[in-house]
């Protein structure tokens, strides 16, 4: 194996020779595997959330009040025996609810006020004005149209509202910023290989001399490309190191210390997750610079 | 040892071909001039020999095979059987004459044991065992010719190609450097020369190919650079 520890000073040799270059390939690889790994763990975040989330979307059913619209509610506020009736229609549905919950005007204003808690309009409500319901937590949380079928229309129903469509809408615009994200990411990569491209073209020509000698006395294609492949494995290494350490400090910084004590009713992503990315994104970088080298230098430095 | 069978070389940009029906034997051990005016196809001949280039039509063949059908992955081992110098030696400046000639060793995965010695040998064989460690730079051209030839000699290949080895050289330096061939082509090595220097083929009274156009014009056993008589 002495014929890779030569190959191997060769690479520490070719990278200081061309540091310049050398440090605009770690610098381009670092930004664009962060960009990337950023992406990643957005993906992750929006992940986090939609479990959290979907496990907590309920369908309201509400019921008619004084201050609902009379076209929906002809006989003013639901009475004790209409809310029986739609209760049992609910907890009927065998397979399809899991479970009901009655929320009164009571503590549907609690609730408001909680939520609320510094802003104006609470002065403006009442517990009469806030309406009643039941939260129907579904087994399955698409089954919302068996719901709505079963008490749609009956009478003290004023309307059944699937918070999975409120949901859908936000996380909808939620994936298209993170499409973005992505895109731009990916765009970065692509002027990585580029540079890496570029640099391997450079570094080819300016050591034709070695490599047309070498060509001569008969040394292997791999012994000749190798420490090209090895330098862009090397510095894409140093450039994803940095990426790696940057995905971690957004990590530790920004979603434990910043996010998440800010926003304390969603799920964050966990270090688990952000392992995976950052072995994702190390592993990209290396790969994308060697094969992008690899093929460079074959075309290059063709025997 | 080498055959050319009906070989012809066009390049694309030119509509004259570089070499056009050439068929020749080259025997193991002989000493081979091949002259002619610049862009007769000298090189060509020389870069097919190397399989820097493939034929259009025609057979290259070394040692039985034709060279052209070579997987390009056998081609570093059938290098190695062949050295080359040049005109302009193609010498690494920022490294000494033994770093130098050891380089060719180095780079086909030579045990490192065997390189000491086989370097020595070589730089003895071209007499510049007192230089080894200058760098080409502190050279003069007859001794990075030198240096040159002791790197495609120290892997003792059987065949040694040599494009115009003299033509950056005087008289007296060339003469030197012919000496040399000389001497490794008494040791068996086939020697192929390409040249313009009509002093050196006169005196050395080898065989002498002579190129015009693409086309051989003379194949003589014991030539001279023009036309005998």
């Amino acid at each position: 194996m002495r014929r890779f520890g030569l190959a191997l000073r060769e690479v520490g040799h070719g990278l200081r020779r061309n540091l310049t270059m050398t440090i605009a390939v770690i610098l381009t690889v670092a930004v664009s595997l962060t960009l990337f790994g950023t992406g990643l763990m957005v993906r992750s975040q929006v992940d986090a959330m939609k479990d959290y989330w979907y496990d907590r979307v309920e369908v309201s059913v509400f019921l008619c009040g004084k201050a609902s619209d009379p076209k929906v509610c002809p006989a003013g506020a639901v009475t004790p025996e209409q809310r029986t009736q739609i209760e049992a229609s609910l907890n009927g549905l065998t397979g399809v609810v899991e479970n009901v919950f009655y929320e009164s005007q009571q503590d549907a204003y609690n609730r408001f006020k909680e939520q609320f808690k510094n802003s104006p309009i609470l002065e403006n409500v009442t517990p009469e004005s806030m309406p009643e319901s039941f939260r129907v937590k579904l087994a399955n949380p698409e089954d919302f149209a068996k719901v709505a079928a079963a008490v749609g229309t009956s009478p003290g129903v004023e309307q059944v509202q699937d918070q999975r469509k409120l949901l859908e809408k936000f996380f909808k615009l939620l994936g298209g910023l993170q499409a973005i994200a992505l895109g731009i990411a990916l765009a970065m990569l692509l002027v990585t290989v580029l540079l890496v491209v570029n640099t391997m073209r450079v570094a080819a020509f300016s050591r034709r001399k070695e490599t047309g000698i070498m060509k001569l006395v008969g040394a292997s294609n791999a012994y000749i490309q190798l420490p090209f492949v090895l330098e862009a494995a090397v510095a894409a290494g140093v450039g994803g190191l940095l990426a790696v350490g940057a995905i971690a400090a957004e990590k530790a910084y920004l979603v434990d210390k910043v996010l998440e004590p800010s926003f304390r009713f969603t799920a964050f992503v966990g270090w688990d997750d952000t392992i995976k990315i950052m072995i994702v994104i190390f592993l990209t970088g290396i790969i994308l610079a060697s094969v992008a080298a690899f093929l460079t230098v074959r075309r290059y430095l063709k025997v | 040892m080498i055959q050319f069978e009906h070989v012809s070389k066009r390049y694309k940009a030119q509509s004259a071909p570089a070499l056009d029906d050439i068929s020749l034997e080259i025997a193991e051990g002989e000493f081979t001039f091949l002259v002619g005016p610049s862009g007769s196809g000298k090189s060509t001949f020389l870069r097919l020999l190397l399989r820097e280039e493939k034929a259009t039509s025609g057979e290259v063949i070394v040692n039985g095979k034709d060279i052209a059908k070579m997987r390009s992955w056998k081609v570093p081992a059938f290098r190695r059987g062949m050295g080359a110098v040049f005109q302009d030696f193609r010498l690494l400046p920022e490294k000494t004459v033994t770093q130098n000639v050891a380089f060719a060793l180095e780079v086909i995965g030579a045990p490192k044991s065997a390189v000491g010695p086989a370097v020595a040998d070589a730089l003895e064989l071209v007499g510049l065992t007192e230089m080894a460690d200058r760098k080409p730079g502190q050279l003069s051209g007859g001794e990075q010719q030198r240096v040159a030839l002791a790197r495609a000699f120290v892997n003792k290949p059987p065949i040694l190609i040599a494009d115009e080895p003299t033509g950056n050289l005087d008289p007296a330096t060339s003469l030197g450097i012919m000496r040399l061939l000389d001497r490794i082509n008494r040791t068996g090595t086939t020697v192929i020369m390409a040249t313009h220097d009509a002093a050196i083929v006169d005196q050395m009274r080898k065989r002498v190919i002579e190129l015009v156009g693409g086309h051989i014009i003379r194949d003589e056993a014991r030539g001279v650079y023009g036309y005998a008589g």
